[in-house]
């Protein structure tokens, strides 16, 4: 390559390094501020991780700890005080407990339906399917009132029901298989049905494992949504703190009788955020296969 | 055994009608081929045979029982596709072995882990196993088990097909389209192993095919279909041969048939370009269309009252054979005739020639495209 050609590819890859900065730096000052002392946060000082000295914190002792217990170095403190304040690991356990179970049955219903939608020919498909188009139009928010009303008059708010309930039927994961599903050529159905399969067989045992792809990309995105959804929990979980999912965890941090302290704030963010990444990485891949939809010829 | 009859078979999709009464009678153990351009009916034939499509009337008998009511995977049939259709997921082995689990296996045997806990799960895994095995090492496919699909070739991956379909031992195999996804060299072998394959198991063969060179090698019998209508059901010589009308006689023979315009007096004699047919028609006084297949056509130096001139247009060269196209006077469709390169090397693109017909060959067929015969055999 001559040197004219490394300056262009220099300037591309200068503005994707502005972007991602742009885009990563929010993250960077999250982990950082997890693991510096409220001074140094507050006074912008200390770099990536601050001093990372001995100290009494003084927010601890408030909250009834004695100062021994209080002292220790910034980023221990932080994520000592984070899992001490409010009970992170029912936060989290509740978070998979709804993201997967909301998945799960998403599923459950979207596959076969995407299935009926693509591959079978009965009177009206045309209009269910113009009907899911429908709904994906419909903002989630316009109809949140009268879920609420309708979750609270079966007298399911402030439970697991409240939370996954309204969101297993998903238009999104309808629409998105179907037009996989399409991809799927009519033979292949036709074989499982010679072999002696019955609809819900090909369903399962064929369309299924074809589509692995396609599914994971709905998994990320379902996952994602519902996992940092602080909207809805917000609205139907009103008092039982056992119920918060992690975002709603993280509003405890918010204000109370020590003001803002954002170390142990932070800290209690990055142990949100921490599983979605994992998850994504490991699952990358096959996310990117999906998204371009390209699992079979 | 495996005798298959169609009786007044019809199918439409909404106001189109794609079959019209068609009546089918299939042998044991018979090679029988449906053959018809695109879009002629042929794959909705085979599918209602399968059960994969309902006809609208009409009735499917499989050994003298009708199975209008049976769900295509209790016709105890099997199927071949054009894109093979291979579970993608499931290796050789796997995909070979589904249609036996789930013939073989009840309900609860095919559940995971706790299906292994049924008493007689045991001897039906392997006698699904030797029969896998048995079929592999027919197809030659042993060292294919462990793998998936996707790691195949085009002929690995038919041959799985036909696997697939042959460890069931169905009464009769249904195949459409079988070989149009390989290359013409693996094609044309995997023909003869088909026919080989037909031999060796006797079994019903039902092959669907738009090639007509592929019904015309391996059917026993062949059936050509155009526009939803049977034309004629016969053995491949008689359908060459004694074409019905003048559509089969254009559908089979590759090239195609050469068509004159000509008349018949009222005598019968028939005449087309300058040339008098020895034969008399038995329509006497009207207008005709004359067939001639190219290898019945013949260049030659000599000019008489029984051959008829044209320039070549197009040198068509097969090795074996080479094909002339030649634009003949008063007739804007060029024709067809076969040379043997021995004779006709020299010429070439523009030279102008002398055409000479081998008697007794002509077909003659009405303004409606029916057969007429002539009305002795003499000349």
């Amino acid at each position: 390559m001559e040197a004219k050609q490394y300056i262009g590819e220099g300037w591309k890859h200068a503005i994707l390094i502005i972007g991602a900065i742009v885009v990563l730096l929010p993250f960077y000052m999250m982990v950082s501020m997890s693991l510096k002392s409220q001074q140094e946060i507050q006074s912008i000082s200390g770099g990536l991780i601050g001093a990372q000295e001995t100290q009494t914190f003084p927010v601890c002792v408030k909250t009834g700890y004695s100062e021994e217990e209080c002292t220790m170095k910034p980023y221990k403190y932080n994520y000592w005080f984070a899992f001490e304040k409010a009970p992170i690991p029912r936060y989290l356990m509740n978070g998979v407990i709804v993201t997967l179970s909301i998945f799960i049955i998403q599923v459950l219903v979207a596959l076969p339906c995407a299935y009926a939608l693509a591959k079978l020919r009965f009177y009206g498909r045309e209009f269910v399917f113009s009907m899911v188009l429908f709904c994906l139009l419909i903002p989630v928010h316009g109809i949140a009132l009268p879920l609420y009303v309708m979750l609270a008059q079966a007298g399911l708010v402030d439970t697991y029901s409240a939370l996954i309930l309204p969101w297993t039927i998903s238009v999104f994961g309808i629409f998105l298989m179907r037009q996989f599903f399409m991809t799927v050529p009519d033979e292949l159905i036709d074989a499982a049905r010679m072999d002696g399969m019955g609809e819900y067989a090909i369903v399962w045992k064929v369309m299924l494992p074809t589509a692995i792809p396609a599914l994971l990309a709905f998994a990320i995105f379902s996952v994602v949504a519902h996992w940092n959804d602080y909207f809805w929990p917000r609205m139907v979980i009103t008092g039982n703190r056992d119920l918060f999912t992690p975002p709603l965890g993280i509003r405890e941090f918010r204000g109370g009788i020590d003001s803002d302290e954002f170390g142990p704030m932070m800290a209690s963010i990055v142990t949100v955020t921490v599983p979605l990444i994992v998850a994504f990485i490991i699952a990358q891949k096959r996310f990117i296969e999906g998204i371009t939809l390209t699992g079979m010829k | 055994m495996g005798t298959i009859s169609l009786k007044n078979i019809s199918k439409s999709f909404g106001s189109t009608q794609v079959l019209n009464n068609l009546n089918v009678d299939i042998q044991d153990g018979e090679f029988l081929t449906l053959v018809g351009p695109s879009g002629c009916g042929k794959s909705t034939l085979l599918r209602i045979i399968a059960g994969l499509e309902q006809q609208t009337s009409g009735d499917v008998l499989i050994d003298n029982k009708n199975v209008n009511k049976i769900r295509a995977s209790e016709r105890d049939l099997a199927m071949v596709f054009q894109s093979y259709a291979l579970y993608p997921h499931l290796t050789v082995r796997r995909n070979l072995e589904t249609p036996l689990r789930l013939r073989d296996y009840n309900a609860f045997e095919r559940l995971p882990l706790i299906g292994n806990f049924s008493p007689n799960k045991k001897s039906k895994t392997e006698s699904i196993n030797q029969l896998v095995n048995k079929t592999s090492e027919t197809l030659q496919i042993s060292e294919l088990l462990d793998r998936k699909p996707g790691q195949l070739s085009g002929g690995q991956r038919q041959r799985v097909a036909l696997g697939r379909a042959m460890v069931r031992e169905p009464v009769a195999f249904l195949m459409d389209e079988p070989l149009s996804n390989l290359d013409a060299a693996l094609r044309v072998h995997m023909r003869s192993e088909l026919s080989e394959l037909h031999n060796s198991l006797k079994t019903t063969f039902v092959y669907v095919t738009h090639d007509q060179a592929e019904a015309l090698t391996m059917s026993s019998r062949m059936a050509v279909m155009i526009d939803g209508n049977l034309l004629q059901l016969d053995t491949p010589q008689e359908v060459y041969d004694n074409p019905s009308s003048l559509s089969v006689a254009q559908f089979v023979g590759s090239p195609k048939i050469n068509i004159f315009n000509g008349s018949s007096d009222s005598s019968g004699t028939v005449n087309f370009l300058n040339v008098n047919l020895k034969r008399k028609s038995s329509e006497s006084n009207s207008d005709l269309h004359i067939g001639i297949r190219p290898e019945h056509l013949e260049i030659t130096n000599d000019k008489d009252e029984n051959t008829f001139g044209g320039t070549v247009a197009y040198r068509e060269n097969l090795g074996s054979d080479i094909y002339f196209h030649v634009n003949i006077e008063d007739n804007s469709k060029k024709i067809i005739v076969r040379g043997l390169p021995q004779f006709t090397h020299q010429i070439t693109n523009g030279s102008s020639v002398n055409i000479k017909r081998d008697s007794n060959k002509a077909l003659l067929f009405n303004q409606t495209g029916m057969r007429i015969h002539f009305n002795n055999a003499m000349g």
